[in-house]
Order: structure tokens, then C-alpha cells, then sequence
């Protein structure tokens, strides 16, 4: 019993079909999709970049509207990835019952699971990209090396949406979400140097900024797009994996704890 | 022939509370076979645990020749599901649904394509692939769930509450199809509170309240064992003075709320004493299987 609740998730191909059924769902509701994706970052990035930039001058000897562009990419990779696993992967496992659906065919809650988080890092990728071209159109990306944060958007897509996951296997409602959403993600979103860079913060703060992973993301994403090479390269994937791999071996077993007992 | 179905022991509790406390349950392949019982006596989560969507706390289940749970995803493959509630997509089609449930069970598309007119024949649904879910009725969208479930020309099909909601005509239409399914050689395992559909179904039936099976058998050979053939409903003003005569006119009384129901299998004595008594209404008819019902479990209201 107990060794089937805690056994590591089953990872087959089998979870393709449930891809391919948000893939549909979401093709038929693309448009208003990706402007929902696109806006609101884009809105903050031009009101703040513009509005604040012209006050800040040069952060880290490239203007404040690139320093932000590089850190909004990874905060909309992070949001695209907690919405689709909050909001509606609960829709679908509570609301909907398309997970009963599903499971009632030869398929497992693992293989349900896996398909909503390689469907969640989907959708974060088609916003990172988004952010990324959007980026680029304006200049800021300085070298190829800018492609080598389509993989970094993928690792932040699979952190959040396993973290994600976690949450919606605790959810009662979509009310509780809010907390996650703004006791979370939006303390992370400051302290993580999307905004302004980490050392302007007390070094206690800064220590704790370094547990959390959308900091190893936004000190991912920044260097590449300015044309160097991230520093600490190795541990910030290590730590992006790490919430990766546990987030979702935990979203596996409260799920099965939830549904399956 | 291997059994369909062969539970033994199945028991699950949810925190402190038994759902299921030691069921067994065998289903020939082939036949039609009812699980009844109130709200809440364990039906929909003693189906769970047969098709290995849940873990039994003990006991064992078989089902096609596969050990349940371990084997489940085996089982299911063969196996088709009509849950109590809908769940069908509704940001699809009619025929999008067929395929895009198709694809759960590895069917390539243009094979589940070439089945569809097939399937909503079936379903009463012609000419309505491309409708949306939303635009379908109640019965619709249930005929719908049932065509659902055969994608994969199952052996076996589970059904929890097949017509719960539904209109009469949508309810004989649903009873209809299911007709055709056991003709076809398949085995149907439904969960039902209506009566009348276990009777018009079902071969076997077996009885669930508080997570056990207190009953098992055909309908007729039930009913002959645990009830009377013939029953007098009786209400109108005195019906409570009467009841007490009405004790030496047949040999078991019930009454529930303001009508006394008199079980016999000679009710003349009874009709006889009636027909002196305008101010009494009265109904006689043959006993069904809702007086073994609630016989069986009483006439206390289950939520």
C-alpha cells in the first residue's frame, strides 16, 4: 500500500494523449491565450522599463529595461507554468473530472500527471519565447547565446509546474490559491532579482533568495541575454532540477493520496 | 467460463469510517448484473476498487483474467466506464470527445474516425458530431458518455447510475441500448437505485446497504424468498385506526408517513374490509422489487 503511495512516478509515453487533449482545448482558445500571456508582462515591462528607467539610469552597466526584460522572462515562464497547474489543471481534476475521465481508460493518475506538467512547461515555454521575441525585436538580446535561454524557460516551466502541482493536490478551491499566489510567488517575485538586483538587499534576505528558485532562473536567463555566460552555472541548474524533480515526486504522492485512497 | 468478476473481501474506509466492509462479488461473463442499494451504501466506491482506481484495505479483485489493482491498467484496457456524473469535454465536439478518448486507450484516430457514424447510431446522435457539448440535452450527452465507453469495443461494461436524471423517454431509450450491449455478448455491471430498471436489466441483483451485500440473486427468485406477492397501499383520513385493524388482515404491516402498505400473498381478507370504507384511498398491485428494497433497508431517508 504504502509503497505505492511513496513508489517514484511512473514515467511513460503514455501520457502524450493527455498533452494532445490540452493541446486541443488550448488551439481552439489560442488567441486571447497568448495575448493573455503576452500583455501583462509586456505592459509592466514597457510602464516600469520606460517609466522607472529614465529615473534608475544603468543598472549592472546595461539600462534598467533590459535588466527587467531578462528577469520578466523568467517570471512569466514562471507564472504561465503555476497558472496552467493551478487554475486549470484544478478545473480539470476537480471541476471537470476530466482526470476521472481519463483514468477510467488503461490510464494511470501518474500518467495524468505527467501529462499536466509537460503540458504546464508547454505553456511556460510559449511564454518565455514570447517574452524572448518580444525582447529581441527591441534589440535587447545581445548574441546567439539569447537561444540558450529557451532551455532555461523549459528548466523554470518545470520547477513551477511541479511546485504547481504540489499546490493543486493540497487545493480545496480555487480560493486557495490565493495564498500560494501571494504569499509565494509574489514575495519571490521581489526577492529574486527580477526587479532589482539581490546584493541591494540585507544579507540575510539575500541567503534566503539564494533557496528560492526563480532567483537561479532570472541568474540564468540574465547573463545569456546580455552575451555572457552565467556564473555558477552548474548549481543554478542543479537547484532549478532539484525543485523540478522534488516538486513533482511530491505533487505525485499528494495526488495519489488524494485520489487514489 | 472464468468469471467476468470475481471480488473477494474487498474492503475500504475512508478516515474512520467502513465504506466498503467485506464485499464478494462474482459476474458471469455475459450477463447483466445489477449493484443497488441507497445513497451512500458504497456502490460507486465498490465499483472503484473493481476497476483499480483505488486501493482496497483488503481483499481481492479479478477482473478479465487480471489482478486488481496491480493489473488494472491491463483490465481497463477491455473494459468501458459510464461514470454517475458527466464528464465529457466541453470545449469539444461530439466527435472530437470519441477521439480524443480513443487516444487514452492507444487507438490510432483514423480508426476511432472510421467508427464514429457506428457509435452514434448507437448513441441516437447522427448528424451531430460536430455539435458542441453544450448544445446537447441531458439524455444526449448521457447516450454520449455510453457511446464514449465503447470506443475500445469493451468486454465489459461498468455503468454507475446509467439514467439517473434522465426523462422517461431518454431513460427507455438508454434501457434499449444496454439491451443491445448484452446481445452483443458483453457483460454490464450496473449500480442503480431505480428498481424498475434492475428488474427490466438485470439477471442477477445484489443488494447493498452500509458497505455490505445483504441480498443476491435474480430479481424474481429475491423477491419470492424475502417478500410477499401482493400489496395493498392504503392512505385517507382513519388510515392510522385502521392500521390497527388491518394487523389481523395480513400478515405484515408497514407504514411510512400517512400510508400503511399490507404484504400478502391472499389480500382479499384486506380489499374485502376496504370496500366498506369510502374515506380510505387504496391501491393494490403486485409487489416489486423496491418493497424487497426497502425491505431490505429500510424506509429511513439516506442522504
Amino acid at each position: 500500500m504504502n509503497s505505492r503511495l511513496y513508489a517514484p512516478p511512473a514515467l511513460s509515453v503514455r501520457f502524450i494523449p493527455v498533452w494532445r487533449r490540452h493541446f486541443l482545448v488550448w488551439r481552439k482558445l489560442a488567441l486571447p491565450s497568448i495575448l493573455g500571456n503576452l500583455a501583462d508582462p509586456l505592459i509592466m515591462l514597457f510602464g516600469l522599463g520606460y517609466g522607472l528607467g529614465t529615473v534608475m539610469g544603468e543598472i549592472g552597466g546595461t539600462s534598467y529595461f533590459a535588466f527587467l526584460a531578462a528577469g520578466f522572462v523568467a517570471s512569466s515562464t514562471m507564472y504561465a507554468a503555476t497558472f496552467e497547474t493551478l487554475f486549470s489543471a484544478f478545473s480539470r481534476m476537480h471541476v471537470q473530472k476530466t482526470w476521472e475521465a481519463i483514468v477510467n481508460a488503461p490510464m494511470t493518475l501518474d500518467d495524468v500527471l505527467l501529462g499536466e506538467w509537460a503540458w504546464a512547461v508547454t505553456k511556460a515555454l510559449a511564454a518565455g519565447v514570447c517574452m524572448l521575441v518580444v525582447i529581441a525585436l527591441f534589440g535587447y538580446a545581445k548574441s546567439l547565446l539569447a537561444l540558450a535561454a529557451i532551455p532555461a524557460v523549459v528548466l523554470i516551466g518545470l520547477a513551477f509546474g511541479g511546485l504547481g502541482l504540489v499546490i493543486n493536490a493540497l487545493a480545496s478551491g480555487y480560493d486557495f490559491f490565493s495564498y500560494y499566489l501571494t504569499l509565494v510567488l509574489t514575495p519571490m517575485m521581489m526577492l529574486s532579482g527580477v526587479f532589482f538586483p539581490v546584493e541591494q538587499l540585507p544579507g540575510v534576505i539575500q541567503a534566503m533568495a539564494m533557496a528560492l528558485p526563480l532567483y537561479h532562473g532570472v541568474e540564468i536567463v540574465r547573463p545569456l541575454l546580455s552575451g555572457t555566460l552565467p556564473a555558477h552555472l552548474l548549481l543554478h541548474i542543479a537547484v532549478l532540477a532539484g525543485y523540478a524533480a522534488a516538486g513533482f515526486y511530491l505533487a505525485t504522492v499528494l495526488t495519489r493520496r488524494r485520489l487514489l485512497q | 467460463m472464468t468469471p467476468a468478476l470475481q471480488a473477494r473481501g474487498l474492503r475500504k474506509s475512508y478516515g474512520t469510517q467502513e465504506v466498503v466492509c467485506g464485499v464478494d462479488l462474482t459476474v458471469a461473463a455475459g450477463e447483466c448484473f445489477g449493484l443497488l442499494g441507497p445513497n451512500g451504501a458504497g456502490k460507486t466506491t465498490t465499483l472503484k476498487l473493481c476497476l483499480g482506481l483505488i486501493d482496497p484495505d483488503a481483499g481481492t479483485a479479478r477482473l478479465l483474467d487480471h489482478e486488481v489493482p496491480a493489473s488494472a491498467r491491463e483490465a481497463r484496457a477491455k473494459v468501458g466506464v459510464v461514470p454517475q456524473f458527466d464528464n465529457l469535454d466541453p470545449d469539444f465536439t461530439v466527435a472530437e470527445n470519441l477521439v480524443v478518448y480513443g487516444r487514452y486507450f492507444g487507438i490510432r484516430d483514423a480508426q476511432i474516425e472510421a467508427r464514429i457514424p457506428d457509435l452514434l447510431e448507437f448513441a441516437g446522435l447522427n448528424g451531430r458530431a460536430n455539435s458542441r457539448i453544450q448544445t446537447l440535452s441531458g439524455g444526449m450527452k448521457r447516450r454520449l458518455t455510453l457511446a464514449r465507453a465503447l470506443v475500445n469495443d469493451p468486454q465489459l461494461l461498468f455503468m454507475d447510475e446509467p439514467t439517473t436524471g434522465l426523462d422517461p423517454q431518454a431513460r427507455h431509450l438508454i434501457w434499449e441500448r444496454l439491451r443491445r450491449l448484452t446481445q452483443e455478448g458483453r457483460t454490464l455491471i450496473l449500480t442503480t437505485h431505480f428498481m424498475e430498471e434492475a428488474e427490466r436489466l438485470c439477471r442477477r441483483i445484489a443488494i447493498m446497504d452500509h458497505g455490505r451485500i445483504i441480498a443476491e440473486g435474480s430479481p424474481r427468485a429475491l423477491s419470492s424468498e424475502h417478500i410477499e406477492s401482493q400489496v395493498v397501499e392504503v392512505h385517507g383520513p382513519g388510515c392510522e385506526t385502521w392500521m390497527e385493524r388491518a394487523r389481523g388482515l395480513a400478515p405484515r404491516i408497514e407504514r411510512a408517513g400517512e400510508t400503511v402498505f399490507c404484504y400478502a400473498e391472499e389480500v382479499e381478507p384486506v380489499l374485502a374490509d376496504l370496500r366498506g370504507r369510502g374515506e380510505l384511498a387504496y391501491l393494490h398491485r403486485p409487489a416489486n422489487l423496491e418493497d424487497l428494497f426497502l425491505k431490505l433497508t429500510g424506509r429511513d431517508l439516506r442522504d
